[in-house]
């Protein structure tokens, strides 16, 4: 470099710049890299199943076959738990926001968060050794008095490790996500809104009902679909309380034995035991939760990202 | 935010009849009573006569609100006994959990847990040592993969190309990737390091890449917020006296925001380093301790639990109750971080010039 650029300095800090924004430029492009990385890996390895034998893919003749009850499960387990978590979180939301004194608010949301701090492990191993036996007896009333009730039908299981516990573990882990959006949503329903409607002599629910809870309408179906994302892709839990019913079930029954797995619960209890080829089908399978996660989450997002621009 | 107050109190004349102040204290004193009553008669266990209260106070304080009051008071009050019970339900899980580890893990640790592995332990409490180590290296070197990745995401999302479209696709991806199941990020080390590597490679660095995936949205996302934060005042004192824009970033803006982005790393830290699915899949598990990140299968608390738990052997009593305990261990490391994230905010917090 010659001495009459060093004095002016200017190119020096050029350089600097330029390297700077490149370097931050080229970090955002790795996430998306990887993003990416994560759809082609999983193509990649996943591949072979799609040739694999009825022997690696538990008997059924194709990967579609194998593949199907999966999703059914999945999706039946995400259902149970988005159907509880989901009262539950806008009751603690509007809790929080408009119906408990403002002093217990930091508190009770410290609690959910905590709640949202507990590993999915743990939440298993509470699952299978507290909730489920609980739950067992139970169970078996619904099954004695209920039983006409097709949901209910069938011989109730006594250790209570069906689809509808580990719906319920999965509901208390999507319960603080649920919770965090709609509580910030329901804080910023307009304040005027809120005392036009007292003003007109309503009671406090239905302010809530009037003023509150059409403003968060789209945050509440965004939060719920964040929920169900996590709900869908949440493998501990379920892995640990379901009791996983013979060959590929697809069953309503939520009190018995004949439980279907989800993709996640059925990759990691199958994996460290899998050949080779069984681990590609096990790949192919989680391909197939990342795009479905993938397209939920995605559809939730594009909700608020209009929300936000559209409202404010 | 202030919750608002209903209609403020004036004459008795100008209003219907009012429950007293005190009622819903009342009628869930009258209903715990009966319930309590009906559940000893009856013999029924403590969940079933907290249910029973709850119904009793329920049905109860409408009906004495429809009487006195009206159909839309009775309601409100309806409403808002329901929203009190469904934080009540949410809290119940948690004190169960944490009541339940306290009271199966709690005597299990002691010194030999902390310090022993379980390598040639058969029928016999071992410690979980090994397990720690494995958590702590896999999580600090998945800390060191995200932390600059994601630090710069946010520096070039906030600093280089705010408003622009790329920023926004990159925002909207990263929200997405915040959704990637975690056995996915599991998938995706052991797809890549098969690769690279040779199929079915398990070591533990695997699984620092794939907590690294789970990181490293989150870190965009919360180092974003406290960057948008810093007053642009400052940016322009420093760019004022002549300091080139990468230098001001480095040596202005971030360290405003380093109180916020060291808590959004703790919390980061906080969420990963209880995932078990990728870790299970990439990192395995062994009974020994294993420094080395780059060989060998690594032991890891939440992998830990659930092998002990799920397959205990022979003596199922021993590892199941060594699972709570290392449970209970995990539980105290994540709340201990989110504690240090409220801390940190104090510590870093920029020293201010006056």
């Amino acid at each position: 470099m010659s001495t009459l650029t060093t004095k002016t300095g200017s190119p020096k800090r050029r350089l600097g710049d330029l390297v700077f924004a490149n370097l931050t430029r080229a970090a955002g492009l790795t996430i998306l890299v990887v993003l990416a990385g994560v759809a082609i890996f999983l193509t990649v390895q996943g591949a072979p199943a799609l040739g694999a034998k009825s022997v690696d893919l538990k008997g059924h003749a194709n990967f579609l076959g194998y593949v199907a009850p999966l999703v059914f499960g999945t999706l039946l387990a995400a259902a149970i738990a988005l159907a509880i978590a989901l009262p539950l979180s806008l009751g603690v939301a509007l809790a929080v926001s408009h119906f408990a004194p403002r002093r217990l608010a930091a508190p009770i949301g410290y609690v959910i968060d905590l709640l949202a701090a507990v590993p999915s492990v743990v939440y298993g191993l509470w699952g299978i050794s507290f909730l489920g036996p609980q739950l067992g007896t139970v169970y078996q009333w619904l099954g004695d008095h209920l039983g006409w009730i097709p949901l209910f039908a069938g011989t109730p299981l006594n250790d209570g490790r069906t689809i509808l516990t580990a719906g319920m573990v999965l509901a208390i882990m999507v319960l603080p996500i649920i919770t965090a959006i709609t509580r910030e949503i329901f804080i910023q329903t307009p304040r005027l809104n809120q005392e036009a409607a007292l003003a007109l002599g309503a009671t406090r629910w239905e302010m809530v009902r009037l003023a509150v809870l059409p403003y968060g309408r789209s945050g509440i179906v965004s939060a719920a679909m964040l929920g169900l994302g996590r709900a869908l892709g949440e493998t501990m839990a379920v892995a640990m309380v379901l009791s996983v019913g013979s060959g590929g079930v697809v069953s309503f029954k939520l009190l018995t034995a004949s439980n279907p797995s989800t993709i996640a619960a059925n990759i990691a209890l199958t994996f460290s035991d899998a050949t080779s080829v069984q681990r590609n089908v096990l790949i192919a399978s989680g391909l197939v939760l990342f795009v479905i996660t993938f397209a939920v989450n995605f559809g939730a997002r594009a909700i608020v990202a209009r929300y936000d621009t559209g409202s404010k | 935010m202030a919750t608002l107050e209903t209609a403020p109190s004036t004459g008795a004349s100008l209003r219907g009849a009012r429950l007293p102040r005190y009622a819903p204290a009342l009628a869930g004193a009258l209903s715990i009573i009966a319930a309590v009553l009906v559940g000893m008669l009856l013999s029924w266990s403590i969940a079933g006569i907290v249910v029973l209260a709850v119904l009793i106070d329920l049905i109860g304080l409408t009906t004495w609100s429809r009487l006195v009051e009206n159909a839309r008071a009775a309601k409100n009050r309806l409403v808002t006994s329901l929203i009190w019970t469904s934080l009540g339900i949410a809290f119940v899980p948690l004190a169960s959990l944490l009541y339940e580890a306290v009271s199966k893990g709690g005597s299990q640790i002691n010194g030999r847990f902390l310090s022993w592995t379980m390598r040639n332990v058969v029928n016999e409490p071992g410690g979980i040592y090994h397990a720690i180590i494995g958590t702590l290296l896999i999580t600090f070197a998945a800390t060191i993969i995200s932390v600059p990745i994601g630090l710069l995401t946010a520096v070039y999302l906030v600093e280089y190309s705010a408003g622009s479209r790329t920023a926004s696709w990159i925002r909207f991806l990263v929200d997405v990737m915040t959704g990637i199941p975690s056995i996915v990020a599991g998938l995706f080390a052991y797809a890549l390091f098969s690769l690279i590597l040779g199929p079915g490679t398990q070591f533990g660095l695997g699984g620092s890449v794939a907590l690294s995936l789970l990181m490293m949205p989150i870190l965009v996302r919360s180092s974003e917020e406290m960057l948008k934060l810093v007053p642009s005042d400052l940016r322009e004192a420093s760019y004022a006296l002549g300091v080139p824009k990468w230098k001001t970033i480095i040596r202005v803006v971030i360290p405003t925001a380093m109180a916020g982005i060291i808590t959004g790393i703790t919390l980061a830290i906080a969420r990963v380093i209880g995932e078990t699915a990728p870790l299970l899949i990439i990192c395995g598990a062994t009974p020994s301790l294993n420094y080395s990140l780059f060989h060998g299968q690594m032991a890891s608390l939440p992998v830990f639990i659930y092998y002990s738990y799920t397959q205990p052997g022979q003596n199922p009593e021993i590892l199941q109750n060594m699972a709570w305990g290392a449970a209970l261990v995990l539980i105290l490391i994540v709340m201990i971080l989110n504690i240090l994230a409220r801390l940190a905010g104090r510590f870093f917090a920029p020293k201010s010039g006056h």
